[in-house]
């Protein structure tokens, strides 16, 4: 049964939050390890409707070190007060 | 307002000549500013130690969006507060970067209200820079700026906002409606520009003909460039007026043509349409005699780009000729299938162009389902060492068939 693009963003975040200052993660790789982990009840369309649904509700950001990241909303090193 | 000037003996250098100089405009900027006058300090500093004071931000943005923000951080806050914070927005040209008056006094009063006040007209992908703000200005900019319908541009691994030739609008030379076809593709991929989810930047660039006004050759990934498929429009009069008039026709014209298509036999001027390589040459030197031909699109081109990661690169051919009508879907599908490829094979930082040279242009049309055509060899080939294995074993089959 398809997953609904919720539960895509749900293991999305875990993925994010697990690997929160160890790994980064581009949206691409995000969507290739819902592929691997729900194989034909997932596509890339509902996985950007999962990244779309975890940016907007500030669950996750974007963030940019050379490339492009999804990470969980943090202070990040560079900042000033 | 800022209560006095840094003293800045090196910056002041570069107010020197005739030309326009960034310090003076800030100069200008900073007796309203006090962002502006530590920038002058700032700089004045990195110029005196020969050390970069800013540190990039990474995380600054506006709700939803993953780029259109650059975030910037100066490394001595406590000795210039007011550039503590100092990001940049990029925000979305209009197609040609045609403003009326009305709109940049808009936008300009909006940055004064919540940035230094100093812009960027405009950055190298086309952009309309506004440079300097805090974190917490970021939100209420945006807000303003959708109110004025403006959006922010592109930044990061996602499309940048694509960029045009002024066109039609303009230019008798345009092949195609350059300005219509970069707001189309703009707000086709709105998705793209603002969610960031490529291996690196995606560029497009809209030229109306080959003189390639905004250069989409050198500095996008994607070069959509005006081209007419029949003959070049030819006025045998004009010509000969041209030359009447003092032209040298056999060394301006004829001896510069690459694809040595053109005769002159001292009354007509002959050209071989089949060897036209549709430089423009001919054209620019003889505008009133001659004009692209009646059948126009574009040339689709794809692989430029800057030196960042690896050296520069310029598009080759990927399309040969397509009519350039909206709503472009038969070039759409072709993106799609180059990015879906591109996303899922390649690496970080890597852009389409180094992207082709890695797996091979074969493998990359297989890929993508376009056929090769003679127009994509860019030059000769350097290998040779070719393998005709499909050929052999087809050659194989027919044999075995015989047999």
């Amino acid at each position: 049964m398809a997953k609904t693009p919720e539960e895509i963003a749900d293991a999305m975040h875990k993925m994010v939050k697990d690997a929160f200052g160890v790994k980064k993660y581009k949206p691409m790789d995000l969507n290739k390890a819902m592929r691997e982990l729900f194989g034909d009840e997932v596509d890339k369309k509902t996985c950007k409707e999962a990244i779309k649904l975890l940016v907007n509700s500030g669950r996750c950001v974007y963030t940019y070190f050379g490339g492009s990241f999804l990470e969980i909303p943090h202070r990040e090193g560079a900042a000033n007060d | 307002m800022a209560d006095k000037l840094p003293n800045t003996p090196k910056l002041d250098e570069l107010e020197k000549g005739k030309w326009p100089s960034f310090v003076k405009e800030i100069k200008m900027a900073a007796k309203k500013s006090p962002m502006c006058a530590d920038l002058l300090g700032q700089l004045e500093k990195s110029y005196t130690e020969k050390v970069g004071y800013w540190k990039h931000g990474g995380i600054v943005g506006v709700m939803g969006y993953g780029g259109g923000v650059i975030g910037r951080y100066s490394a001595l806050p406590k000795e210039f507060p007011n550039v503590s914070h100092f990001h940049t927005m990029r925000v979305n040209q209009p197609a040609g970067w045609y403003y009326n008056t009305e709109a940049l006094r808009k936008i300009c009063d909006i940055w004064e209200k919540h940035g230094s006040g100093i812009t960027n007209l405009h950055g190298s992908t086309g952009d309309l820079v506004l440079l300097g703000t805090r974190t917490e200005e970021l939100e209420p900019i945006f807000d303003e700026l959708q109110k004025i319908n403006f959006d922010i541009g592109g930044s990061g691994s996602d499309v940048r906002t694509p960029s045009c030739c002024c066109g039609q609008s303009r230019c008798e030379w345009a092949c195609y409606d350059t300005m219509a076809a970069c707001h189309d593709f703009t707000m086709e991929y709105q998705d793209e520009l603002h969610r960031p989810a490529f291996p690196y930047k995606f560029k497009f660039k809209f030229s109306g003909c080959p003189n390639d006004c905004v250069a989409s050759i050198a500095r996008s990934d994607m070069s959509l460039i005006g081209t007419w498929r029949d003959s070049i429009q030819q006025d045998d009069a004009e010509v000969k007026a041209y030359v009447d008039g003092g032209l040298d026709i056999e060394e301006d014209v004829i001896s510069r043509c690459p694809g040595k298509c053109m005769a002159w036999d001292g009354k007509k001027l002959e050209i071989d349409n089949s060897f036209c390589r549709r430089c423009m040459h001919c054209i620019n030197v003889m505008p009133k005699a001659l004009r692209p031909g009646k059948d126009r699109g574009a040339t689709i081109l794809l692989g430029s780009k800057a030196p960042i990661v690896e050296g520069a690169l310029l598009s080759s051919v990927l399309i040969p000729f397509i009519k350039m009508e909206a709503p472009y879907q038969e070039l759409k599908d072709i993106i799609e299938r180059i990015w879906d490829v591109w996303s899922e094979e390649g690496k970080n930082r890597e852009r389409v162009g180094e992207f082709i040279q890695r797996v091979g242009m074969g493998n990359f049309l297989e890929a993508i389902e376009v056929e090769p055509v003679a127009e994509m060899v860019a030059h000769p080939r350097e290998n040779p060492y070719i393998f005709y294995e499909e050929f052999f074993e087809e050659d194989d089959d027919e044999e075995g068939d015989k047999g």
